[in-house]
């Protein structure tokens, strides 16, 4: 039996998070199939199909698939679940938009977040933020499962060269239709595939701050995110929230930056390699699961890094 | 229009859990409990659309054990017109919950039902889905705002890249994100008011609904501590270790 993993992509691409899904789904055992359901997506179908493990793509190309509506999406797995032992999709806002609404067509439970795969019907996943790990078992005919993506390393983009099948669309459900959307821009990485992040919290005291650390994430090449409490605050739009409620990351090294480490953001990067923690509290809680902690005023130290920076990477 | 709003009764999110050393679970004696803040949100939203003359009706809904009542007593004071309390001292997993909440649905017959996008126990993000799925409704999962029109709803939502909108056809469900408003604080005069307003109690079988488990937990564990590192004492020293030391710059 086989496992399908529905791709996340924007019809030309596969988006990372799509390689992370796919070794979680090798670790079940079995075929790996990828699903691409959009319109006009040829492209993105061809690029899965290169995925190093994928033994097969199915592409669903119809309109009522531009948008990965959950209502359009959620009745084409259904109509192929028949035949697979897993539907797994990564934990990402559209997986978790889509995959329950599987599940409860199939009548099935969903498995959200995995991080560790027992065996065919066991798996670790986090609850209470991260403070406790669940190992639970399925009894169901199929899984429908969501993969925490930092938790399993991707697979090569490369290297695969899997058929590409067109299946049959199901049509729209008619109930919902897409609008539009406003897509932060930036030149920079996105925050759960970059290699550093640089994180601002509440102790940033404003949106503009926000430029200091900008400026230091040009010098590493890093993605920028903040806490629950910079969002709350309105400094920052919430893509940009790491945490519990936010994003996961496990960048190789992570910046926090006025942040004090609530429980609710230590669950998004605690994974992380490294971890700076610069705050001018010194019994911050971040500073408990900080490799290298500074304490003192970011004001002064932030802009100091990025000179530091500056002079010691030649950038 | 009528307004269902589900609310859960969770750890209060301040508290620091503890998992129990048989490893079958999370020490919840004795720990102060909280409405979800994501149903809270909620709550709140359901209560701006009766105050802005939208809704007619705000009915919360709490599935669990009697303490739960103490949870949709907060939404009344909050200012939900009444509430329903499935009452099980059972686990219930978001399929059933979805399960439960579809038989109140097609009881009370709303035009919309809001959910928190995720509760923070379990922090599964589930049962709003599911719940859009058994009654073939549309979803607008992750709100960050609502606008209701005639026989639709535009909800704008928070998704990894940034913000997208999509248009509903009522009636239909709505899971909250955090900026969708901020929840108020119920007034002494409020809270007096909702110990009058009525809860009905019913039960899963009362709703004729199989809330069997589907997913067995094995055990529960601490997650590997992290050691803290050191402190440095100035930014040079940071970055020679980041560059020496970590090799991560």
């Amino acid at each position: 039996m086989s496992n399908l993993v529905l791709a996340e992509h924007d019809n030309q691409s596969i988006k990372p998070a799509t390689l992370n899904a796919v070794a979680a789904a090798q670790k079940l055992g079995g075929d790996v199939h990828v699903l691409v359901a959009g319109k006009d997506a040829r492209p993105a179908a061809d690029a899965a199909a290169k995925i190093a493990g994928v033994a097969k793509v199915l592409l669903a190309d119809d309109a009522a698939y531009a948008n990965q509506l959950a209502e359009n999406l959620a009745p084409l797995l259904v109509s192929l679940a028949k035949g697979y032992k897993a539907l797994l999709a990564p934990a990402t806002t559209s997986g978790k938009n889509v995959l329950p609404r599987v599940a409860a067509l199939l009548d099935v439970a969903q498995i959200s977040d995995i991080v560790k795969v027992e065996d065919a019907d066991t798996f670790v996943r986090p609850i209470y933020a991260g403070n406790a790990m669940a190992t639970v078992k399925s009894s169901d005919p199929v899984k429908v499962i969501t993969v925490r993506t930092t938790a399993f390393p991707a697979v090569a983009a490369e290297g695969g060269s899997a058929a590409v099948e067109n299946v049959a669309a199901v049509g729209a459900a008619n109930v919902s239709t897409f609008v539009g959307q406003e897509l932060s821009k930036s030149d920079r990485p996105e925050l759960t595939a970059a290699r550093v992040v640089i994180s601002g919290g509440r102790g940033m005291q404003s949106g503009e701050n926000f430029a200091m650390l900008e400026k230091v994430a040009d010098r590493l090449g890093a993605a920028v995110g903040a806490s629950r409490a910079a969002v709350d605050a309105g400094f920052v739009p919430n893509d940009y929230q790491v945490g519990q409620t936010g994003k996961i990351v496990a960048p190789e090294l992570y910046i926090a930056v006025g942040i004090s480490g609530a429980i609710q953001h230590l669950a998004g990067m605690k994974d992380s390699k490294v971890i700076v923690a610069i705050n001018k509290d010194e019994e911050a809680p971040i500073f408990q699961v900080a490799d290298y902690g500074l304490v003192g005023d970011l004001f002064k130290i932030v802009p100091e890094l990025e000179a530091e920076l500056g002079k010691q990477l030649g950038k | 229009m009528k307004v269902i709003v589900a609310v859960k009764r969770v750890v209060d999110y301040n508290v620091k859990i503890r998992v129990k050393a048989d490893k079958t679970g999370v020490e919840l004696s004795n720990v102060k409990m909280s409405m979800n803040p994501f149903d809270e949100i909620g709550v709140e939203e359901a209560v701006r659309l009766k105050e802005a003359g939208v809704a007619s009706e705000v009915v919360a809904v709490s599935i669990g054990p009697a303490q739960a009542q103490e949870t949709i007593r907060t939404a009344l004071a909050m200012g939900a017109d009444r509430g329903i309390l499935i009452k099980t001292d059972e686990e219930v997993q978001p399929l059933a919950v979805a399960k439960l909440l579809k038989a109140v649905v097609e009881a009370e017959a709303p035009q919309i039902v809001i959910l928190g996008k995720q509760a923070i126990d379990d922090d599964s993000n589930q049962t709003g889905q599911m719940l859009a799925a058994l009654l073939g409704w549309a979803q607008g999962t992750f709100a960050s705002k609502v606008t209701l029109g005639e026989g639709k709803a535009t909800v704008t939502r928070e998704v990894d890249g940034g913000l997208q909108t999509v248009e509903l056809k009522l009636p239909a469900v709505v899971t909250t994100d955090l900026r969708l408003n901020e929840p108020r604080y119920a007034s002494l005069p409020n809270i007096m008011k909702a110990k009058k307003k009525p809860i009905d109690e019913k039960t899963p079988a009362d709703l004729g609904v199989d809330i069997a488990p589907r997913l067995k937990t094995l055990k529960v564990e601490e997650p590997p501590k992290r050691q803290a590192g050191r402190k440095v004492a100035s930014v040079e020293e940071l970055v020679q270790a980041l560059k020496n030391e970590a090799g991560v710059i």
